[in-house]
């Protein structure tokens, strides 16, 4: 068994760290609805986590705890070591969470380089007296993290589509920039929720290429809801699976496969 | 130069920078329904505020005296110094910052995710709430708004006998248009000029569009809501002052100021409520339109005091060609 600060070596050779986020008996309710009832995982520094689940399971509930935009109930959330008090999802931005939606939230107005510029704004620290002067310090880090921005962009192939309004972009593109502007941000963690989520097989394919680009490239540790079971089977270092608000399966994919309770869940059981 | 061509010019002109001033106030509705979604009521009793609260601290009173004499018994009513208009203008700016805090503090941080018509009600709720403390603060009466009172008459003088004698010279005819006018134009185009620019290039201007945008996409890249709103209120309230200032110093500051709101109206109509440059022409189209209808076809044909109306009348022949304004959001519904 792993202890929590222990690391180790994936088959492919990348190296998963020690746990960077906690969740401790997490319960979540709507009014009389448990939407997650007593859920505990972890999440390792370089991993590709997966939770997966059908429809209703609590998976993008779960995302929201994470994310900040829900507060649970019961149960901690443990990140870096040390217990998160309930904060704003704002906050919970700053200290280096970056997600992406399932209905994708993006800056419809914006270009898409301004929007992926938003996901830097994190990284601003000049005050707005200096920012209104426009002068000096402030030019600097605007050149510093456009220079970032850029990278992104070029790394995620949609330089063509730069200085295009979000609103006018193919539903595949706009996902896409979602990721560019979360990965911005430069995250300990990116979340994302339902990445591949209403997109056809061609377009599954590249979006599956850049989660695992990403990384690859950046070391980014990320955690990502999917209902759809081969996608994130092939993707994900360990997968969480839910159903019913409950957490029924944690491991590799190959004993999640292999796992009863989860075949029931995806097959359906006869109950007699 | 044909004399009623050139007449007809000189109020063009003259329609012009009325214009402005209109779009001085729309400008303030504006900014804070684009970052919240809120119709503030009280953008007009703002610019009263605000402009009672200059003169109030440029002639030294002391706030709430009717209040602090009836209860300790006193009779304070100045402090018996004058405070510079730089200065004054300053401390405003502060007040209203202030102001524009616990408006977001006590009011609106309590109705976020409310209807619209909700904030709606909240925002008529305030308005006379601060006509209210403005009345007690600084008392009731009409007040002259000098903002030079102090160091003589610091507007540049000049610039009408200059404008009006250089187009005599060039076309025959002196264009006259007041020194005010003049000002109040070149303070518009550095205000918005200066809007736009924060907006566009600074961290705090970008984080404001996002919020303007999508409000969980703004959360989720680190953006305060509240400080975004504190922000936009006080950039609104800083609007309301300079209107404040122009049409304070043009007609006094006076309880009707506060009314120059329902002048701003017609003026979000035509330019929709989410565009700054729709703000600036719209307010152009009034205020010549209205000129320009009284003094062609008003006066002659119709009695005249055209003025009244006619911009209600205008932006409702546009509301059912063009409800979205000139350069709003399109609404389109996807099916």
């Amino acid at each position: 068994m792993l202890d929590q600060t222990d690391s180790y070596q994936t088959a492919d050779g990348r190296t998963i760290g020690p746990v960077v986020m906690e969740m401790k008996n997490i319960t979540l309710r709507f009014g009389g609805v448990e939407a997650i009832k007593d859920i505990s995982f972890d999440i390792r520094e370089g991993e590709i986590r997966a939770i997966i689940g059908p429809n209703g399971a609590g998976k993008s509930s779960m995302l929201n705890v994470i994310s900040g935009f829900y507060v649970p109930q019961e149960g901690e959330v443990w990140y870096k070591g040390s217990r998160r008090p309930a904060m704003k999802p704002f906050q919970v931005a700053r200290q280096g969470i970056a997600r992406t939606f399932q209905n994708i939230a993006l800056f419809e107005g914006m270009t898409v380089l301004d929007n992926v510029m938003t996901g830097r704004l994190t990284h601003m620290e000049t005050g707005l007296f200096a920012q209104s002067l426009w002068k000096g310090k402030a030019e600097a880090e605007e050149i510093a993290n456009r220079e970032v921005a850029e990278k992104i962009i070029d790394f995620l192939e949609i330089q063509a589509i730069r200085k295009t309004p979000v609103a006018r972009l193919p539903y595949g593109l706009k996902k896409r920039v979602e990721l560019a502007r979360a990965l911005a941000a430069e995250p300990t963690i990116l979340l994302l929720d339902e990445p591949m989520a209403g997109m056809n097989v061609e377009e599954k394919e590249d979006m599956s290429r850049f989660i695992l680009d990403v990384n690859d490239e950046f070391g980014t540790t990320i955690a990502l809801i999917e209902h759809d079971m081969g996608v994130v089977m092939d993707l994900s270092d360990r997968v969480v699976v839910m159903d019913y608000g409950k957490k029924i399966g944690d491991g590799t994919p190959d004993e999640v496969r292999n796992n009863q309770e989860v075949i029931d869940a995806y097959l359906g059981v006869a109950h007699d | 130069m044909n004399e009623q061509l050139a007449f007809t010019i000189e109020v063009f002109l003259n329609g012009l920078m009325a214009g402005v001033l209109y779009a001085l106030v729309a400008l303030g509705f504006v900014l804070i329904y684009k970052a919240s979604g809120i119709f503030n009521y009280a953008q007009g009793v703002m610019a009263l505020f605000a402009a009672m609260t200059l003169v109030g601290i440029q002639n030294g009173q002391v706030p709430f005296a009717h209040l602090i004499n009836a209860i300790f018994g006193t009779d304070v009513h100045k402090f018996g110094w004058h405070v510079h208009s730089f200065a004054a203008i300053l401390l405003t700016v502060i007040v209203m910052i202030a102001l524009a805090w616990m408006v977001q503090q006590f009011v609106f941080k309590h109705l976020v995710g409310q209807e619209p018509i909700i904030l709606f009600m909240a925002t008529i709720g305030l308005a006379y709430f601060l006509e209210g403390v403005a009345d007690l603060m600084w008392g009731s009466e009409l007040k002259a708004l000098n903002v030079c009172a102090s160091e003589g008459n610091c507007l540049p003088q000049g610039m009408n006998v200059w404008l009006e004698g250089t187009t005599y010279e060039a076309l025959g005819y002196g264009f006259f248009i007041d020194n005010l006018d003049i000002v109040a134009s070149i303070v518009a185009a550095v205000l918005v000029a200066g809007l736009v620019i924060f907006a566009q290039y600074t961290k705090q201007g970008r984080a404001m569009r996002a919020v303007a945008d999508d409000h969980q996409a703004a959360l989720s890249v680190g953006v305060s809501l509240n400080f975004i709103w504190v922000l936009v209120w006080s950039l609104a309230g800083f609007v309301a002052l300079v209107a404040g200032i122009m049409w304070g110093a043009k007609s006094g500051v006076q309880f009707s100021l506060s009314l120059i709101a329902l002048k701003a109206l017609p003026v979000l109509m035509l330019g929709g409520f989410t565009s700054i440059p729709g703000a600036i022409i719209g307010g152009l189209i009034i205020g010549v339109g209205e000129k320009l209808f009284e003094f062609l076809i008003g006066a002659p044909f119709l009695g005249g005091a055209t003025e009244n109306w006619f911009a209600y009348m205008l932006a409702l022949v546009f509301l059912v060609f063009r409800p979205q304004g000139l350069f709003g959001e399109k609404i389109i519904e996807r099916v």
